[in-house]
């Protein structure tokens, strides 16, 4: 299933309007070939297909909240690499990020992940925090373990900071990112976890907890001076 | 290779159907009447059937404050009890969802079944020194003294979620459910080889867990930072049974009886911190409080003499 039917139709748009004019600003420079380096691939692609992507995550890699694009700056190089990877391969799919995985070699994905993860987290603009006993808070630091669901911090850290090289940060992302992903992991369109810990768990999350759960992370603050590995 | 355990159901299913048979309701006391229907008609097998209650019913007041105090400790053992924590450990590794999840040995099933005669110490035990066992063992720590307040808002965390519920009843739910043995021997081979696909992605592949920010996330399943050689998580039928009921999170009961044993054996084939009893004489201490084919204590495996150079 393609990625874009997860989401709401003006949302993909506006994706593909990001990705349009990361490839005419890409256009306008030579091709770099494998050699490009990882900064060059972040502001100007590879001229191979691969858009800059700094146009959709930012020039610092802080991401956009209003679109969903998620931060890169400070997640793990592994992590990133292998989500590029999985792109590429399929079993992470997106209509946006696909073919961008596929038009970069994989000494560049290695390159740009490791790039970003080197990246200092910008500070965030303060969010209005959702009630401490809310829906999503008691998801996040409690679970339903009814329903086998552990808290998210259980694997995520304290706040959703993220741990090692499979537990990506929450905190700080865009509500619709971690929406868009926890949607996705349940329909299938995401099936990249480990022992398919997200797939199953999610299962068992309404549209409704979902919703609240993003807030709640995406008003968590984040330590600024993390910096990944 | 069970042999005490045949002993301990006894005396647990004759400790139940005493109370079960008896004339007046023990719970008549200090809880809420139970309905009819439930009280004529146990379920089958003996076990009733319990939950807790939700944790929004917590009141206010001084009461609800020291059952919060329990929880918070019950789940940041080391931050809000740190004089008696020795390890990277929390009561929650163990007992999940705060000490409410069935078969993850919940808090309400066992709070209900003190004061015991354990053969661990060969005395009757109140359910606070039950609790002291734990920070002594599965802590690695210091065991509070029994009027502390560590003690007390555990007890009282731990009574708040039994209310209601049956005096001296086995409860479904109870402990983790036993696993029966296995067809083959437990294999530390095949364990680690279960290890590494299922258990090392959180625990870390040479399973010391996983801090942030200098706090564990994901505890250490042996070595300085883990439960030491008295703790029940290193006897393989305890583990086995914890490991196929919970982990990994989330996926409970993902694992085959046979991947639980072997998985078990692995954790539990690696050095911890001394047993605190340790006589100065690993073979008499292993014949002291070890003497079950359940502890690797004083057994070499694979070259290596277990307890004889005990995590630091």
């Amino acid at each position: 299933m393609p990625a874009g039917t997860t989401d709401a139709g003006c949302k993909v748009r506006l994706e593909w309007l990001c990705v349009l004019g990361g490839m005419l600003m890409a256009s306008g420079w030579p091709a770099l070939g494998n050699a490009a380096s990882a900064q060059a691939l972040a502001s100007q692609g590879n001229g191979r297909g691969a858009p800059p992507c700094q146009s959709c995550h930012g020039t610092d890699g802080g991401g956009q909240a209003a679109a969903g694009f998620p931060r890169l700056a400070g997640l793990d190089a592994a992590y990133l690499a292998r989500q590029l990877e999985d792109y590429a391969e399929g079993s992470r799919a997106s209509a946006v990020m696909q073919p961008i995985a596929r038009a970069l070699s994989a000494r560049e994905r290695d390159a740009v992940a490791g790039y970003y993860a080197q990246l200092p987290v910008a500070a965030m603009p303060a969010a209005p925090k959702p009630a401490a006993d809310g829906a999503g808070a008691t998801l996040a630091t409690r679970g339903r373990w009814s329903e086998q669901v552990p808290a998210c911090e259980q694997c995520h850290g304290p706040g959703g900071v993220g741990v090692g090289a499979h537990f990506p940060p929450l905190a700080g992302q865009p509500a619709a990112y971690i929406e868009s992903q926890l949607k996705a992991w349940q329909q299938g369109s995401r099936r990249n976890d480990p022992l398919e810990l997200m797939q199953h768990l999610s299962r068992a999350l309404s549209a409704e907890d979902i919703a609240a759960v993003a807030q709640w992370f995406a008003a968590q603050p984040l330590p600024a001076a993390k910096v990944g590995k | 290779m069970m042999r005490r355990l045949p002993a301990l159901v006894l005396a647990t299913l004759a400790l139940g159907a005493c109370t079960d048979r008896s004339p007046t309701d023990a719970r008549a006391a200090d809880a809420p009447p139970a309905p009819a229907v439930a009280a004529s008609s146990p379920p089958p097998e003996g076990k009733r059937a319990f939950a807790p209650p939700p944790e929004s019913a917590i009141p206010a007041g001084p009461y609800g404050d020291m059952v919060r105090l329990g929880r918070e400790i019950f789940l940041h053992t080391r931050k809000n009890a740190p004089a008696y924590v020795g390890n990277g450990l929390a009561c929650v590794n163990c007992h999940l969802d705060a000490g409410r999840l069935a078969d993850s040995a919940p808090l309400w099933a066992a709070y209900g079944m003190y004061p015991k005669y354990r053969k661990k110490n060969d005395h009757v035990n109140s359910y606070g020194e039950r609790l002291q066992g734990c920070f002594r063992y599965s802590m690695n720590g210091k065991a509070p003294p029994l009027e502390d307040k560590v003690i007390l808002a555990l007890e009282t965390y731990s009574y708040w979620m039994a209310q209601g519920a049956p005096l001296g009843v086995a409860l479904e739910g109870a402990g983790y459910p036993r696993v029966p043995e296995p067809g083959r021997a437990p294999d530390y081979a095949r364990g680690q080889a279960v290890f590494q696909r299922d258990c090392a992605l959180c625990h870390g592949a040479d399973g010391q867990g996983q801090k942030v920010a200098g706090e564990y996330v994901f505890p250490p399943l042996w070595g300085p930072d883990s439960f030491n050689w008295g703790a029940g998580m290193h006897e393989l039928d305890k583990a086995a049974a914890f490991i196929r009921a919970n982990m990994p999170l989330s996926r409970g009961g993902s694992l085959s009886e046979q991947q639980a044993w072997d998985v078990a054996m692995f954790m539990d084939a690696h050095e911890r911190p001394q047993d605190p009893r340790y006589t100065g004489d690993l073979a008499a201490t292993r014949k002291a409080f070890h003497d079950t084919p359940m502890s690797l204590y004083g057994k070499r495996v694979n070259g290596r003499l277990l307890g004889a150079a005990p995590a630091r």
